[in-house]
């Protein structure tokens, strides 16, 4: 049995008692326990099912590198999938179930795979359920998709919330171990500004725990006194619990800090997501152990000598009365050592290792704890725990020699050093034959913009392993990354004779105990999936990863990579480098996407523009379309009526009294200064320059290409000032596409522009109506004389500073006034008192659509897709032919798209007045050569139209305007069709009498 | 070759799966071959297949810098389908997706293809009138698609947020063949059908330089040495533009890093394929349980397939207000894909200005669902030296013409 010793814990607070729920069962735990400890302490051992096989999983290891410790942690809306119980901090009420079995832990159907293991090789879905066809589909797949998938997923919406904030520093350190705290501390003292981060709750990482003593005193005295000094220090942040995720280009860290994973419903955010921005980062990330390879080490009860060494030093938790420690190097005999201090039994040490002579063996042996070298274990025994081992020697096939009765196994195939962020930005990796492990290649960093290593390796996380060299390096490294420092502390430690590579224990085991020997924990794959890899041609890191799931679990490979590339170089007699690592990508450990989203979620999840009539349409019935960030009202609803309803009003009132649109997200952008003229005569196909100051032109913007992008009515303001109207939608990028030639093609033309959409509200007075309601605000002449059709006027209109453009979107007499921004809802208000004698009411943008494809005036994105040119929508008349060159031009004389033969515009009239369907697709004869029938149109506009009374279209047909009369037919989705007659596409007062008056 | 089977697995577990042989042969160069396709990708890959099934030519070498599907075939997210606007890219891709269907037997390799349905969600008016007008070209172009409301959309997806506060789902386009398929075994499947044909798949040997005599090809400089050859494909997406310049032609290609991540592994919780252009983000559920979730591209050009930061940010922002329960799964591992894009976001399936070299790339962020009609149509392409009905449309000299292939209309970025 697993369980809590009377004495010791240096991370537990025994005043401070912990209830929490496994399984619905409920459990005790102290503060400072994770859940893992707390778990081991009330003897669970078990505590999940494998991914493939559903065989039973008990905790590995003591850090985020844990593949089997993971849990439904938290209920209903705040229930979290996959929680590392190694990770999870314990606190009073926490309750955590297990996953992927059914009914239960103990008893899970799922573990037939486990039986059946044989027949489930690695890969071998690849090679079955081939047959019947639809078998895949609708049997197969379905029973794979249940039987895989770890956590339940949650149903409802995250009870948290999340935020994001932004650091800068000159040194980053990732990692809150003695290295990364001495690393600190020479960076802090050079007066750099020093971020320094700790994953876990606590300073000192594993020197504690391994009894290391630095400058004559215990590890824990100097880590104190360290974080001390650091905390004294302004230039230098210290942050635990949060975790170095992601090393991106040029400096840039993502970190993940667990504000509240501990403290949950109390009101701070779950997580705080850092965004740093570092001048040097100091991975400080220290090393984490091996298993090793021999039949049965996935029995829970089979653990990490290392975590086992952390539970009963840090949370005085015994794994078991008798602990069996297998190991290839000295580190492993601390295990033993702190085993036997606490009382507890190691009947035997197996060191694979011929000979085994340093000062730890001598020490346990003088303990009394018997050693045994050339010793492996051929096989541990037990279901869901372990019961005893059977001992072999390493250099045989197995044959066992002796049983040995235990409850838990301590493995130690080495170290690896946490080489993660190093690498994730390029930083490349040499291997240590001594150490067997990859670490660091300091002469091919992941490079700065300036060609400087943008990350330094320090310590373990460097191939630093013993504490000595560890302190020695975080030093060097500290020092690297701001100044010299001076003499490094002196750490000292147990001597530590060399460790000696074992990949498969026995080094001579038979298939059947290879078959046994798990490499991935979670994803059950074992020595024998990877040499069936090698041995099928999957040779590459990468296809041996790929065809057999190694690495590819939740702890990423962290337990697994090297040992199974170890097992694929043998197996293809290569040496380890060759065959070389798969790449390590962010985030180290598992990022939240809450975290990664921030505090852009519901409203704001995107930034959400308004317009300064936004409340007053709220008020009014709209009914919102959004339109890029902007949201307008498509209608306005009054009483119970249908939006169809509403728009038919709205049209009808635009054409028999007065209608007011808030058009203040058009664009509106400012190209001034003495090259304006000739800037924007290059952005526009017509002639800007020689515009009248006081005039309005409608303009057209093409791409290099020569498809039509955008449009606008253009106004002079003065001698080098233009304001250019774009699309609602197309305001920014407008901006930016005028920015872009400035910046990158005409740097020195005198031309600077400004985007001034928000600065201005805008207001449309549209109808008959119009100038009698303009006149009853009073204060501008604007008689047709005076205030001619496309020309503008600056005044006091009704008290407000205004500018009046006369300019029509709808066919009828428009007014389009711009006023300041603050000023635009008591305008808008003006509007509806001065108009209510006239019948003025709101509309919408979809009433604006109507009333403009009456006009058969075109609309970027309806009657453009990007792939239209101004001259198919008979916009010819917009281009300049003296020109000598403009935006697009040379695009347009490409020959596809000069060809007369090409789609026009024209309107489209249904023979029995119906509405064609929206996207409608005129046919021709035939089907071309793919089968595909042939087509010679379509439709890009469709409306009812209130004011004819029936249903009137735009479309682009094959040569349209040559086919005036001619019937097309549509065909409707779900069979039928609609015919429609080509005809003029003005089907609303051809004689433009009505906008001119 | 040994066929696979549930028998065989069985015969194979009775000796420890000790008797199983090697998926693909891997020889050294011989000195010429009929063809060298550049590529041992998805496209490379599935152009030699076609090469040796449909026209008989087996004397072939696919060569590849790295390790077979290793590039973008190996790190999308395995989406399928062919609900595409424009008629050429319809029918390549709607090809595509109808080999893929009886992929699996046809190889005797489970590419595990499943057809879970794909939605495409309309969160504007104006988005619902595109993909109105894709669902009548569709029709019309024998791609089976249809629009959907709302609550079917609910019906099909529970997980997902219909009224959201933003962007409020309208409906989507919805095609019920489409779905997903496994990348990995696509390439690797196809790599056995070649190598049982008696193909070189040579990895691990980069070409260096194409030699050619009087304008026409003969051959391409490799890390393994000179190798001959008849006739040239140059398969190898986003690096297109380094080894046409080898060819002595320049390429109206770009390449940029499309993001991509996964989740931890979850049980089931959705079975389609939901894409979400108006807010830029796509997710579907790996057999294995990973939420696999789609970005956008990087906005500047680059190799390094890595992952960054800005993109998924947006991505997870949007996919957590269209799937409020995602929110507290987590990102397990972020990467990036090199995507050739071209100036219309379609690919070029052509003839180039080098005799006997042809040339398949700019499938941009699209490239995995095409891979069996891309292979077939190349093979033709080859085999016939002239462009067949399904490459008719993509050639090179359509950029000179103005006679562009734009789906952005349809697809947005999100191909």
């Amino acid at each position: 049995m697993s369980a809590r010793l009377a004495k010791g814990g240096r991370l537990i607070d025994r005043s401070k008692a912990h209830r929490f729920t496994f399984n619905c069962k409920w459990m005790r735990g102290f503060e400072g326990d994770t859940l893992s400890a707390a778990l081991l302490a009330n003897d669970q051992m078990l505590v999940g099912r494998s991914f493939k096989y559903h065989r039973p999983r008990g905790i590995v290891a003591s850090g985020p590198e844990e593949p089997n410790g993971l849990v439904n942690l938290g209920k209903g809306d705040r229930l979290e999938p996959n929680q590392r119980t190694t990770t999870t901090e314990l606190f009073d009420g926490l309750t955590a179930e297990s996953q992927n079995h059914w009914p239960s832990l103990e008893n899970d159907i799922g573990v037939v795979n486990n039986y059946a293991a044989r027949f489930l090789p690695a890969g071998f879905y690849y090679k079955t359920f081939l047959q019947p066809r639809a078998a895949w589909k609708h049997v197969f797949e379905p029973i794979v998709r249940h039987s895989a998938g770890l956590g339940k997923a949650p149903k409802d919406r995250d009870a948290d919330r999340y935020e994001q904030a932004y650091a800068f520093c000159d040194v980053l350190v990732i990692g809150g171990g003695v290295a990364g705290l001495q690393a600190a501390l020479v960076a802090g003292r050079s007066g750099a500004r020093v971020m320094l981060l700790e994953q876990t709750g606590h300073w000192g990482g594993r020197a504690p725990v391994d009894g290391v003593e630095i400058d004559g005193q215990p590890a824990d005295a100097w880590v104190k006194t360290t974080v001390q000094a650091l905390e004294a220090m302004e230039n230098v942040t210290l942050r635990k619990r949060c975790m170095g995720a992601g090393v991106y280009d040029h400096g840039y860290v993502l970190a993940d800090e667990k504000v509240a994973d501990h403290t949950p419903g109390d009101g701070r955010p779950k997580h705080r997501l850092w965004r740093i921005r570092a001048g040097r980062i100091i991975a400080a990330t220290g090393a984490i152990e091996r298993p090793l390879s021999f039949a049965g080490n996935d029995i829970p009860g089979v653990m990490l000598a290392a975590a086992v060494r952390d539970y009963v030093v840090n949370f005085a938790v015994s794994p078991g009365d008798r602990t069996v420690v297998v190991t290839n190097n000295d580190d492993a005999y601390r295990t033993a050592i702190a085993l036997h201090q606490a009382g507890l039994s190691v009947p035997v040490i197996l060191d694979a290792r011929l000979t085994a002579t340093g000062a730890l063996p001598e020490q346990a042996r003088k303990l009394g704890i018997r050693v045994e070298t050339n010793r492996a274990i051929a096989m541990v025994q037990g279901g869901k725990r372990v019961k005893r081992v059977s001992i072999c020697a390493q250099a045989g096939e197995g044959a066992v020699l002796e049983e040995i009765a235990c409850e838990a196994v301590a493995m130690s195939g080495g170290w690896s050093p946490v080489v993660h962020l190093w690498s994730h930005c390029g930083g490349k990796l040499i291997w240590d034959e001594a150490t067997a492990c990859f670490r660091p290649d300091a002469a091919r960093p992941p490079l700065n913009h300036d060609g400087s290593a943008m990350v330094i390796a320090a310590g373990a996380a460097n191939g630093a392993l013993p504490a000595a060299d560890t302190l020695a390096d975080a030093h060097r490294a500290g020092e690297a990354a701001s100044k010299p420092a001076g003499e490094a502390p002196k750490a000292t430690a147990a001597e530590e004779a060399p460790m000696e590579a074992v990949w498969l224990m026995p080094q001579g085991a038979p298939v059947k105990l290879r078959a046994k020997a798990w490499l991935d924990y979670q994803n059950d794959v074992k020595v024998s999936d990877v040499q069936l890899a090698a041995r099928e041609g999957y040779e590459s890191v990468e296809h041996t990863k790929r065809y057999t799931t190694l690495g590819m679990a939740t702890d990423q490979g962290k337990l697994s990579n090297i040992n199974g590339l170890a097992v694929l170089a043998d197996a293809l007699n290569e040496h380890i480098p060759q065959v070389g690592t798969t790449t390590f990508r962010p985030p180290y450990t598992p990022v939240t996407f809450g975290a990664l989203a921030g505090e852009a979620r519901g409203e704001i999840f995107q930034p959400l523009r308004r317009t300064p009539m936004h409340d007053w349409h709220d008020a009014h019935g709209a009914y919102w379309e959004p339109v890029g960030l902007w949201r307008r009202p498509y209608c306005y609803t009054q009483g119970g009526e249908s939006h169809e309803k509403s728009v038919h009003r709205e049209v009808l009132n635009v054409r028999n009294n007065v209608g007011l649109l808030d058009a203040s997200t058009l664009g509106k952008i400012i190209v001034k200064g003495p090259d304006a003229g000739r800037f924007l005569d290059m952005l526009y196909t017509g002639v800007m320059s020689t515009l009248p100051i006081g005039k309005c032109r409608y303009g057209l913007m093409c791409n290099e290409n020569g498809f039509l992008s955008d449009d606008g009515v253009v106004a002079r303001i003065d001698e080098d000032t233009w304001l250019c109207h774009t699309t609602s939608g197309g305001a920014d990028r407008i901006h930016a596409h005028m920015e872009d030639w400035l910046q990158c093609e005409w740097w020195d033309w005198q031309v600077w522009t400004a985007n001034v959409t928000e600065q201005y509200a805008q207001v449309a007075v549209v109808g008959p109506n119009a100038r009698k309601l303009l006149e009853k605000l009073g204060g501008m002449d604007v008689s047709k004389e005076t205030l001619p059709f496309m020309q503008w006027a600056d005044g006091m209109l009704g008290g407000f500073r205004a500018r009046v453009y006369r300019i029509s979107f709808s066919g009828e007499l428009s007014y389009e006034i711009a006023i300041p921004a603050s000023e635009g809802r008591a305008f808008w208000e003006a509007c509806l008192a001065a108009g209510a004698e006239f019948g003025v009411m709101p509309y919408g943008t979809e009433a604006l659509h109507v009333l403009r494809a009456e006009k058969g005036f075109i609309m970027i994105g309806d009657e453009t897709d990007g792939t239209v040119i101004p001259q198919d929508l008979g916009l010819g008349w917009a281009i300049s032919k003296k020109k000598a060159d403009y935006l697009g031009k040379r695009g347009q004389e490409r020959s596809f798209l000069a060809d007369p033969d090409r789609w026009k515009l024209v309107g489209l009239e249904t023979l029995d007045g119906s509405v064609i369907p929206d996207g409608a697709i005129a046919v021709a004869e035939g089907k071309n050569a793919n089968g595909q029938r042939n087509t010679q149109g379509r439709v890009t506009s469709s409306y009812h139209s209130p004011t004819l009374g029936k249903g009137i279209a735009m479309g682009l047909v094959l040569r349209g305007p040559d086919r005036m009369g001619e019937v097309l037919d549509f065909p409707k989705i779900g069979g039928g069709s609609v015919k429609a007659r080509i005809v003029d596409q003005v089907f609303y007062d051809k004689e433009g009498a009505k906008q001119n008056v | 070759m040994k066929r696979y089977s549930v028998f065989a697995i069985a015969r194979e577990a009775l000796r420890h799966h000790t008797g199983w042989e090697r998926a693909w042969a891997s020889p050294l160069p011989k000195k010429s071959y009929d063809v060298i396709v550049v590529g041992a990708g998805g496209h490379g890959l599935a152009t030699a297949y076609y090469l040796g099934k449909n026209f008989g030519i087996t004397n072939v070498a696919v060569i590849e810098k790295g390790w077979l599907g290793g590039g973008n075939t190996g790190r999308n997210t395995t989406i399928i389908r062919s609900n595409y606007l424009q008629d050429p890219s319809a029918a390549i891709y709607e090809k595509a997706r109808s080999l893929y269907e009886t992929l699996s037997q046809e190889l005797n390799y489970n590419v595990m293809f499943s057809p879970r349905g794909l939605l495409m969600l309309a969160q504007t008016h104006h988005e619902v009138r595109g993909y109105l007008r894709t669902v009548h070209a569709n029709t019309l172009q024998g791609v089976v698609t249809e629009w959907i409301g709302p609550e079917q959309v609910k019906k099909l997806v529970p997980i997902i947020n219909i009224d959201g506060p933003r962007y409020p789902v309208l409906g989507a386009l919805y095609q019920a063949r489409g779905g997903t398929a496994r990348h990995d075994a696509v390439a690797w499947g196809y790599a056995r059908a070649c190598s049982e044909m008696g193909m070189h798949i040579i990895q691990q040997c980069e070409v260096k330089g194409v030699t050619q005599e009087n304008g026409v090809v003969t051959g391409v400089e490799t890390t393994k040495g000179h190798i001959g050859t008849k006739k040239l494909a140059i398969v190898v997406a986003g690096h297109s533009g380094q080894v046409a310049e080898m060819a002595g032609f320049r390429l109206p290609v770009e390449a940029v890093a499309l993001q991509a991540l996964v989740s931890e592994p979850i049980k089931p919780c959705m079975d389609v394929v939901v894409m979400a252009n108006t807010v830029h983000g796509y997710m579907s559920q790996s057999d294995k349980g990973e939420m696999v979730i789609g970005g956008g591209t990087d906005s500047f050009n680059n190799y390094t397939q890595r992952g960054s930061f800005h993109h998924i940010e947006e991505t997870l922002r949007a996919l957590i207000e269209t799937f409020p329960m995602i929110s507290r799964l987590k990102m397990l591992r972020q990467w990036g894909g090199i995507v050739d894009m071209t100036g219309d976001r379609s690919p070029i399936l052509s003839k180039t200005p080098l005799g006997n070299c042809f040339i398949n790339c700019g499938w941009g962020t699209g490239g995995f669902k095409a891979i069996p009609g891309s292979g077939w149509a190349m093979a033709e392409l080859v085999a016939t030296g002239q462009p067949g009905p399904l490459t008719a449309a993509f050639g090179m000299e359509r950029f000179r013409e103005g006679r562009f292939i734009d789906e952005s209309v349809a697809a947005g970025v999100a191909h």
